[in-house]
């Protein structure tokens, strides 16, 4: 089985993005699972199970998304194998521009839109600048030139990765995504003792663990203050 | 070639002298390398503690990969001759339903219109896909696409700013907050053109001589018109995307000369390809290609017979734009043949 892990902004066109790749290669017979991790809520497993994908939720709550993502990936990669998937694709919204989500030696994908402003790519970190492709969406509604300014502000972060702007409703450049996505020869059976590419963001303070009260007697641990003195 | 120990053993500000397009690469760091401008790199680098890779999410090994491909790339950028297409050659392929594609080869020259006809669904994206990926049989349709004749290099697929197609269509909109000006300089930054103030200078004037209003180079992009920006895209497009390609997804028939549009992209040497089914334009291009069930089933040369039809066409298309423009200033309506020697 191939594992493929897909993450980006919250409504970047992650989803809409693996809908229309699976579709073009469930056609050429390739069986996929999906499992998607979000934070709070999602209907995105309907989209899934809709599309004929099984698929699998998990809602990390209080917990950051990313470390959920890591304590969990072992499990849904034994569900994958059991139920005989050719293709697992992993998606994770990343809600911090901290996230670092993606394992070493297993393919990562980063999907970032268009109309996310061209500072955007500047801003995140290794979510962006360590992936392998960066599928860029919305070009259908910006100018070319939009288009070709920011393809090259993420270039500019990460010249390594391959950057395909691929149009999440009509599904162009879905295709060409899907060729590049799935190795008859690959296989991940375990991903015990892999490491992720970059640490994940850390936090581990009094209110990680629920506190809600505010002052400096109820903060614990990893606390860290704003600088308002200089300037 | 600038090998992994010259980049450690050199600082910033001799890297930035020597490859000055480094500057984009180091701004996009969340590192600031420019502090410590005298200090070879290697040194800052060791110098940074485990927290502070951490606290900005920086990976040593990554950024000095990141920075050996990023010069590289641009390295064989800048030596690339601007204009390699002369021509595309599309080798068939088959449609939906497997039956193969009746022509023997179809070829988009430089500087000439090609039109694509079909309803929706009939596989024009399928065809434009199959270009901008430089299919080589290995896609749904099973065509080809060559390059001058060639089997093109896959850094047509996956280099960035090496893009076959560009695209245009009636969709798009301007969504950055800048005037026109700032617009225009930083699309040329990014594309590291050599006499940014002049091309931006043309711009700015094929966009107002196609549009019917015209606008100032400091007005915000936001704020143009529909024919206005329709008309900037154009130029734009036109003179400043790298793509050899470009194709149109109709042009609206309001506030922009459609006919000086298509001439400004063919005289920039672009393969212009526009999916139409407004009868003016199809007209204007040389050939036409009708889409069919996936597959390309047909290609018509564009005849005398229909030349001169277009002609007619140009006629009464010219007299609603009349009558649009005596509405527009409150004129009544009537006897346009009297005023027709005017404007």
């Amino acid at each position: 089985m191939n594992l493929i892990t897909v993450s980006g902004p919250p409504s970047s066109g992650k989803t809409a993005i693996i809908l229309k790749t699976a579709e073009t290669l469930m056609q050429r017979g390739v069986k996929i699972g999906a499992v998607k991790f979000d934070c709070l809520h999602t209907d995105d497993d309907i989209a899934y199970e809709k599309a004929g994908i099984p698929v699998k939720k998990g809602l990390s709550g209080q917990l950051c998304p990313d470390h959920y993502f890591v304590s969990n990936i072992e499990a849904v990669l034994e569900w994958g194998l059991k139920e005989g998937f050719d293709l697992l694709v992993s998606e994770s919204a990343g809600l911090c521009n901290r996230c670092s989500p993606y394992i070493k030696e297993i393919k990562a994908i980063c999907v970032i839109d268009n109309l996310s402003g061209i500072n955007t790519p500047k801003k995140i970190g290794p979510m962006l600048r360590m992936a392998d492709i960066v599928v860029i969406t919305k070009g259908d509604i910006v100018s070319q030139a939009e288009r070709e300014v920011f393809a090259a502000r993420v270039h500019t972060v990460n010249p390594t990765a391959i950057i395909m702007n691929i149009n999440g409703l009509t599904g162009q450049g879905a295709y060409e995504l899907s060729t590049l996505l799935f190795d008859d020869e690959k296989h991940v059976d375990s991903l015990k003792g892999r490491k992720l590419r970059f640490s994940m963001p850390s936090a581990l303070c009094s209110y990680c663990l629920g506190e809600t009260r505010i002052g400096e007697s109820y903060q614990m641990g990893n606390v860290r203050k704003i600088n308002l003195e200089e300037n | 070639m600038a090998g992994r120990e010259y980049l450690l053993q050199t600082t910033p500000l001799r890297l930035l002298k020597e490859f000055p397009y480094l500057k984009a690469f180091f701004a996009g760091q969340t590192i600031d390398l420019t502090t410590r401008n005298n200090v070879p790199l290697q040194q800052i680098l060791l110098e940074m503690d485990e927290e502070s890779h951490e606290e900005k999410a920086f990976d040593t090994e990554n950024f000095l990969n990141q920075l050996q491909d990023f010069i590289a790339q641009m390295q064989s950028f800048l030596g690339q001759d601007k204009n390699l297409v002369d021509y595309l050659t599309i080798l068939p392929g088959h449609d939906k339903n497997g039956n193969a594609e009746n022509f023997k080869q179809l070829i988009f020259k430089k500087s000439t219109i090609t039109s694509i006809v079909g309803p929706t669904g009939s596989g024009k994206s399928r065809l434009l896909a199959d270009i901008e990926w430089v299919a080589q049989g290995d896609t749904p349709t099973g065509r080809s696409v060559l390059v001058n004749g060639e089997k093109p290099s896959v850094d047509w697929r996956f280099a960035s700013g090496k893009k076959l197609v560009a695209q245009l269509s009636q969709n798009m909109n301007f969504v950055m907050d800048l005037s026109v000006i700032e617009f225009l300089e930083l699309h040329a930054r990014s594309r590291m053109v050599a006499n940014e103030q002049q091309i931006i200078q043309r711009i700015i004037e094929a966009a107002n001589d196609l549009a019917g209003e015209k606008f100032k180079a400091d007005s915000p992009i936001t704020s143009l018109s529909g024919g206005q920006s329709r008309a900037l895209m154009i130029a734009d497009t036109a003179m400043l995307s790298s793509s050899p390609v470009v194709l149109i997804d109709e042009i609206e028939n309001a506030g922009i000369d459609r006919k000086k549009a298509l001439q400004i992209l063919i005289g920039e040497e672009k393969v212009v390809l526009m999916a139409t089914h407004d009868p003016i334009l199809a007209l204007m291009a040389h050939q036409r290609i009708i889409i069919k069930n996936g597959g390309i089933y047909k290609v018509i040369k564009t005849s005398d017979e229909e030349k001169s039809m277009l002609k007619e066409l140009e006629e009464s298309d010219r007299k609603l734009q009349q009558l649009r423009s005596r509405l527009r200033s409150g004129e009544m309506l009537t006897a346009i043949d009297q005023n027709n020697e005017k404007e």
